[in-house]
């Protein structure tokens, strides 16, 4: 039996992974992984605790968390596509009309 | 039941023409607004005299007429109504006649004058608030009109507003009377706290439970003093007389109307109005008969050196008033009304007359440069001979029934008062006399005639009369002037005197009005055990000398005034070269009179100037602009400062956003880890 805390501590990498590429990388598609892999160490670390605690709530979570990942994940990439049809370019210091 | 007399008429009337002439008169003829503001203000004389037809077979007098509640704020109301007895109807006849004259005189005077149908416009408007002011039931709506009379003269005197003294007379006007006023507004409060009303009817029943205040000064004592203060600033008396002479520079029918036949008389009317509280309160009643007493000849001797024939009747106008102060002061309050009413008279026409002089000479106002116009101008040299034998103190004519009134009260009360007034009897004859011969005898010493017309020309551009040569005024101002003259005359015979054979019916049909409070002054006077101020007695007992006594003093104040006249003969008819002479030898004191006494100056420098300065640097500067604008100057420019620096955060950037949304999480967690570790 791997012990509660092993999961936590890989969802918390696999979330600071995410984090840190979201920050550090300038690709859009990078920073839309960056995101996905995000909400996958928030996965995880909902069915560690569902399986601990032995209660399906944090399970019913994951899927509803996924689903709207992949609503998401269709949306963005909409938008993505969008982006680069009007820019030419992927790099999202460039996309930065959304200031004062 | 009483009848209705639809007193609020009165005043609505001049108001509705003075706003169909104020709000429309731009677009009328000039004959429109002369008929707009002559019938309004002619209904309101109408009005009136229907009033005092009626006035015999009212039930009741005072006649109260309420119109609706102004203002209610617990048990304390005020409404909207109105007073009616025997003074408020001679001031009634009084303002409409003499207004109505006067707007008549106007016609003519102010038929070169642009801002035509703004000068009826203003006149009305002065009607309606100094009749408010004189048929007002409580002091509040009196108050009303005794501010809105202020606003009017205000408005009248910068009618030339183009010129700067004419600006600047009119602001001086407004807050000399502005301090008045506020003494006035204070006794109104004094009177809340007290007697919880403002009514007429319900203070003076009031007050007259109150025992004469001869020991210490009560509140009664201060409520007339505060009163008095007000009446001071729109009568014009020390030490608030300094903004009457500076109004002359309104056009000559408001220095009439104004500034001496009805405005100015308003704080005489108010004391005498509030005649209960001040026979309670004999040290106000002294003060205001010693400053009735020194303003008359105080303003007599300034009167004395002035050249410009405007001021010389202002001065007059102080001095006179003076003289109705110093009747109500010595509780001869009939005498003071009547004084009122024959000064509302002779000084109208004076002013008018002298309009018609300025009117002729093509504006100039200095008499140094008039003379000889005797026969250029008969009729206004008739009517104007008239108003000065009048105000001068000659029998049989209306000036010398009233003044000698009051100077036999005076006499009563004080003979210092007696002494001082003769002596100013004496002075006002001469000046008066020496306005009239340096007027109307001699040799004309102004602007050759042929000069005349670019004189007259010059004249126009500030605002004043002229064209052509010297002529009479035409018939619409001779009018009114022969219309006062004859009242000047013979205004003064229904109060002639008991000692020459008269009976004074101007007195007895006061009386009600004045005597009313006095059996209750008797009884607190028996139940208070204080004993009743010597003022009061005399109002109450019969005069204790014999006619005999009477008769000697209106001989000697017959003879100061013929004195004056015989002096002013001597110097300005007979040996013109004298008064030069007399002025180079008598240097300091001369310069002192002709300069006012510097009293201009001295106000200016222990009141404009520090206030100026005082606003200049601690309210302007240091509150203003240190404080106030700082503030908030300093709150937006705080705001600013912080927004420039957050503008920053919006780069466009979406890492940089990001990294912000990571370092607020970690701030949250943190904290919560911090609480969490404090809480176990």
């Amino acid at each position: 039996m791997v012990p509660l805390s092993y999961y936590l501590v890989l969802s918390g990498i696999l979330f600071a992974c995410g984090v840190m590429g979201f920050l550090v990388k300038r690709n859009i598609i990078t920073i839309f992984m960056s995101i996905e892999l995000m909400l996958n160490g928030v996965n995880l670390s909902f069915v560690a605790f569902a399986a601990h605690w032995q209660n399906l709530s944090g399970q019913v979570f994951v899927f509803f968390v996924m689903v709207v990942a992949a609503a998401e994940s269709a949306v963005g990439l909409a938008i993505i596509i969008a982006v680069f049809r009007t820019r030419e370019t992927l790099n999202i210091d460039q996309v930065n009309l959304l200031k004062l | 039941m009483t009848p209705n007399l639809h007193l609020w008429l009165i005043p609505i009337l001049p108001l509705v023409g003075a706003a169909i002439n104020g709000l429309l008169g731009k677009r009328f003829s000039r004959s429109l607004v002369t008929a707009v503001a002559l019938v309004f203000s002619g209904a309101a004389f109408v009005m009136a005299l229907w009033v005092a037809l009626e006035f015999r077979s009212l039930p009741s007098v005072p006649h109260l007429e309420s119109l609706t509640t102004w203002l209610r704020s617990g048990t304390f109301t005020v409404d909207y109504s109105f007073y009616l007895d025997q003074l408020s109807l001679v001031m009634l006849l009084v303002v409409t006649g003499v207004g109505f004259l006067i707007h008549i005189y106007s016609v003519g005077y102010m038929r070169e004058e642009g801002g035509y149908y703004r000068f009826f416009s203003y006149l009305n408007l002065f009607m309606f608030f100094m009749l408010t002011l004189v048929l007002a039931a409580n002091y509040l709506l009196m108050f009303v009109g005794w501010e809105g009379v202020g606003l009017s003269s205000y408005l009248l005197i910068g009618f030339f507003f183009l010129r700067d003294s004419a600006a600047s007379a009119g602001k001086k006007a407004f807050i000399v009377n502005r301090i008045g006023d506020f003494g006035f507004l204070l006794a109104l409060f004094l009177m809340i706290q007290h007697f919880h009303s403002l009514d007429f009817s319900s203070v003076f029943a009031a007050a007259k439970t109150y025992a004469p205040e001869t020991a210490g000064i009560g509140f009664l004592t201060a409520i007339g003093l505060l009163l008095l203060t007000g009446a001071c600033g729109k009568s014009a008396q020390i030490p608030l007389y300094v903004w009457l002479p500076d109004a002359m520079e309104g056009p000559t029918p408001v220095s009439a109307l104004i500034h001496a036949a009805t405005m100015v008389t308003a704080g005489v009317y108010m004391v005498a109005r509030s005649h209960t509280i001040f026979e309670r309160a004999p040290t106000a009643l002294m003060v205001v008969a010693i400053i009735g007493t020194l303003t008359a000849f105080f303003a007599a001797t300034i009167g004395i050196a002035q050249t410009d024939i405007k001021k010389v009747l202002a001065y007059s106008t102080i001095s006179q008033l003076g003289y109705m102060f110093l009747a109500c002061g010595v509780a001869a309050f009939s005498a003071g009304i009547f004084h009122l009413m024959t000064h509302a008279f002779f000084k109208g026409l004076l002013f008018l007359a002298a309009g018609s002089v300025i009117h002729a000479v093509g504006g100039e106002q200095d008499m140094r440069k008039m003379g000889g116009l005797k026969t250029r101008i008969p009729w206004t040299y008739r009517t104007m001979t008239i108003a000065t034998f009048a105000i001068a103190g000659i029998p049989p004519l209306a000036g010398f029934v009233s003044k000698d009134e009051i100077l036999w009260r005076a006499y009563q009360a004080s003979w210092a008062y007696w002494l001082v007034g003769v002596v100013t009897a004496f002075i006002t004859s001469f000046y008066m006399f020496r306005l009239w011969y340096m007027t109307f005898f001699g040799e004309y010493r102004g602007a050759a005639e042929h000069d005349h017309s670019e004189q007259a020309h010059q004249a126009h551009t500030s605002g004043h009369h002229g064209h052509g040569g010297i002529h009479e005024s035409p018939a619409v101002m001779l009018f009114p002037l022969v219309v006062l003259a004859i009242l000047s005359f013979v205004g003064g015979w229904i109060g002639w005197p008991g000692s020459l054979g008269g009976s004074n019916q101007f007195d007895k049909f006061l009386g009600p009005v004045f005597r009313a409070s006095t059996p209750a002054l008797n009884t607190a006077h028996a139940q208070g055990g204080e004993a009743t101020p010597p003022e009061a007695e005399t109002e109450a007992t019969e005069p204790i000398a014999g006619h005999t006594t009477e008769i000697i003093f209106t001989g000697i104040s017959v003879f100061a005034a013929a004195l004056g006249l015989a002096l002013a003969w001597l110097l300005y008819k007979h040996r013109p070269e004298l008064p030069d002479r007399i002025a180079a030898s008598l240097h300091g004191l001369y310069q002192a009179v002709a300069n006012k006494y510097w009293i201009d100056e001295l106000y200016a420098a222990i009141f404009v100037k520090p206030l100026i300065a005082i606003s200049g640097t601690v309210f302007w500067r240091g509150i203003d602009q240190g404080i106030i604008d700082a503030t908030l100057d300093g709150s937006a420019e705080g705001a600013r400062e912080v927004s420039d620096n957050l503008r920053h955060m919006q780069s466009g950037n979406l890492r940089s956003y990001a990294g912000w949304v990571a370092i607020g999480a970690l701030v949250v967690m943190a904290y919560m880890a911090w609480v969490g570790a404090g809480a176990r």
